[in-house]
């Protein structure tokens, strides 16, 4: 079977029967943008890798926010497509217009190769109790310090979620594994083709992680949840741990936290691509939320299944059009009334935030993010240190 | 080090032996008119370097820094226009700003400080140019290979240069 083949009968393109849902519901399509997800489908059906590569500009262009995957009446798997499509152009040379000059490929591509000790953990303040190796619980990081480092002008501050999280595992009594050796998930490389790259940091964490001896890995970025849940399975080697996303801890374990009020507040829930429809978890987030004393949530027309994407979820592109499906998000979080916006993962506080910046728009789409583990934080009393 | 004077007293490096790679981002308007004025005054200095030229020190941001260590880069040299003296005004305060990031994350990534520098070079301080290329090899040259490089698996032994490469460096 060739490589192709593999890709149409793997993802189901040969269902499709030319309906076109995909390109009504794309966001990028619906933006004005010269793109349809019907002709990277119907590349793939040609069987021929010419076809692709002709696609190849507009392959990288894709959301992979899987919003047509839940619209497709054929159920093509339109996302994995694009992945595996991706992988095709990649190995044929074809790379992305990586945005931010491609910093975070050669971050990612660096920290795969290995060789270096990283200096990743001075976020971490001394009231945070963390173990460096052993424990029954991993907190997967993430890149939100090379984020924060790369981005201080979007103050997205995503370390801050990142602290939450130390902090509410804390409070439930729970001692993580935080790992100066951990790299990258490679969830980025993996959706910009480079499969060999997305391999060696898989190989690399999985085993990371299984000489913790941890039975849960906790994560506060959406996408390491995903890359971990569904991506690295063929990687374990015996029992996987159970892997949850940090709000997915808090919504089993709401009763044990001490939830104060924190002022009559408005929240609207962006739910984060990769944790809504990409792993079907809307209710937890929501639940966090509506625990929280004083916080009223409020939802957008699309949100959970039909909720918007931030537009820059994998690096490999950004344009007016993204910019213009962030604007509408943010006026549309507006329009709710909400005081706050909060969500679940680093890329949708970066990628909102940075749409905010726009001098001419600050104005009309400015709201306050938040991340849910932040908020959570918040809504906490002091700490009973009496026993 | 296998530094050791010719007959004319320049120093050369031996052939044979670790060399750097060293990746220099120069400005059209100073440091690479700077690099040239070197060449023009007959400046002798170390040539482990591959030199890129960008319109403006400002245009150098993190991603071209860090893609050249991706790619093996031993050290990184970016340098611009002294203050007060950008073609573009303000184009260097932009480059500082960037590479205060860059520097962080190359920190962060555990790459060794010394392998990244920022220096201003004007279009008339050829000697200059050579002072400092000639500094910064002799720091990579303690420093060793860049462990990024070391840790490639597959590719050719750390340092060792391309055939291609292994005959321009013959010729210097």
């Amino acid at each position: 079977m060739s490589e192709l083949q593999a890709v149409t009968t793997g993802t189901r393109t040969w269902a499709c029967y030319d309906c076109g849902k995909c390109t009504a519901t794309c966001p990028i399509a619906r933006a004005g943008a010269q793109y349809s997800p019907r002709r990277h489908v119907l590349a793939a059906n040609s069987g021929q890798k010419a076809e692709v590569l002709e696609e190849s500009g507009s392959l990288f262009t894709c959301l992979t926010c899987s919003l047509c995957d839940s619209r497709c009446p054929a159920e093509v798997a339109y996302t994995p497509l694009v992945q595996k499509l991706r992988e095709v152009a990649y190995k044929e040379g074809v790379e992305p217009d990586c945005p931010h000059g491609g910093a975070l490929q050669s971050l990612m591509r660096m920290m795969a190769r290995g060789g270096t000790q990283q200096d990743r953990m001075g976020w971490l303040t001394e009231d945070m109790k963390t173990t460096p190796d052993q424990g029954e619980v991993f907190f997967f990081t993430g890149c939100t310090m090379y984020f924060d480092t790369l981005f201080p002008e979007l103050e997205a501050n995503t370390l801050d979620a990142t602290r939450a999280s130390v902090q509410l595992m804390n409070r439930l009594g729970i001692t993580p594994v935080v790992s100066p050796e951990e790299r990258c998930c490679g969830h980025d490389l993996l959706w910009n083709g480079d499969r060999k790259g997305f391999e060696a940091l898989a190989r690399f964490n999985v085993d990371l992680v299984k000489k913790s001896g941890a039975e849960t890995l906790v994560a506060s970025c959406a996408e390491c949840v995903r890359t971990w849940k569904l991506d690295f399975e063929p990687f374990f080697e015996g029992k996987p741990p159970k892997i949850v996303h940090i709000s997915e801890l808090l919504a089993e374990r709401l009763g044990e936290l001490p939830l104060k009020g924190n002022g009559g507040r408005k929240v609207t829930f962006q739910d984060p691509c990769r944790l809504g429809r990409h792993l079907g978890v809307y209710d937890a987030p929501r639940e966090v939320l509506d625990a929280l004393p004083g916080v009223e949530r409020v939802e957008m027309p699309r949100s959970g299944k039909r909720a918007q994407c931030c537009a820059g979820g994998t690096w490999s592109h950004c344009d007016r059009y993204a910019k213009k499906i962030q604007t509408e998000r943010l006026k549309e979080a507006r329009a709710t009334g909400a005081d706050v916006l909060a969500t679940a993962c680093p890329k949708c506080q970066i990628h909102y935030r940075c749409a905010m910046k726009d001098p001419n728009l600050g104005g009309d789409i400015g709201i306050e993010m938040r991340d849910v583990a932040q908020l959570a934080l918040e809504a906490l009393g002091e700490e009973d240190t009496s026993h | 080090m296998n530094l050791t004077k010719d007959k004319t007293g320049v120093m050369t490096t031996a052939r044979k032996g670790w060399n750097p790679r060293l990746v220099v981002f120069a400005c059209n308007w100073c440091s690479y008119a700077g690099a040239d004025t070197a060449g023009v005054s007959r400046i002798q200095h170390q040539p482990h370097f591959r030199m890129i030229r960008v319109m403006c020190s400002g245009r150098i941001q993190p991603g071209f820094v860090l893609r050249a260590f991706e790619k093996g880069a031993d050290g990184v040299l970016v340098s611009g226009c002294h203050f007060g003296d950008c073609h573009y005004v303000f184009g260097n305060e932009k480059a500082v700003e960037q590479f205060e990031k860059t520097k962080s994350v190359v920190k962060m990534l555990g790459l060794e400080e010394g392998r990244l520098r920022l220096e201003w070079i004007s279009a008339a301080e050829g000697a200059r140019f050579a002072q400092v290329i000639d500094e910064f090899i002799e720091q990579l040259r303690e420093l060793g290979p860049s462990p990024l490089s070391r840790a490639r698996s597959g590719d050719e032994a750390a340092g060792a240069l391309t055939p291609e490469a292994e005959e321009v460096e013959a010729r210097v």
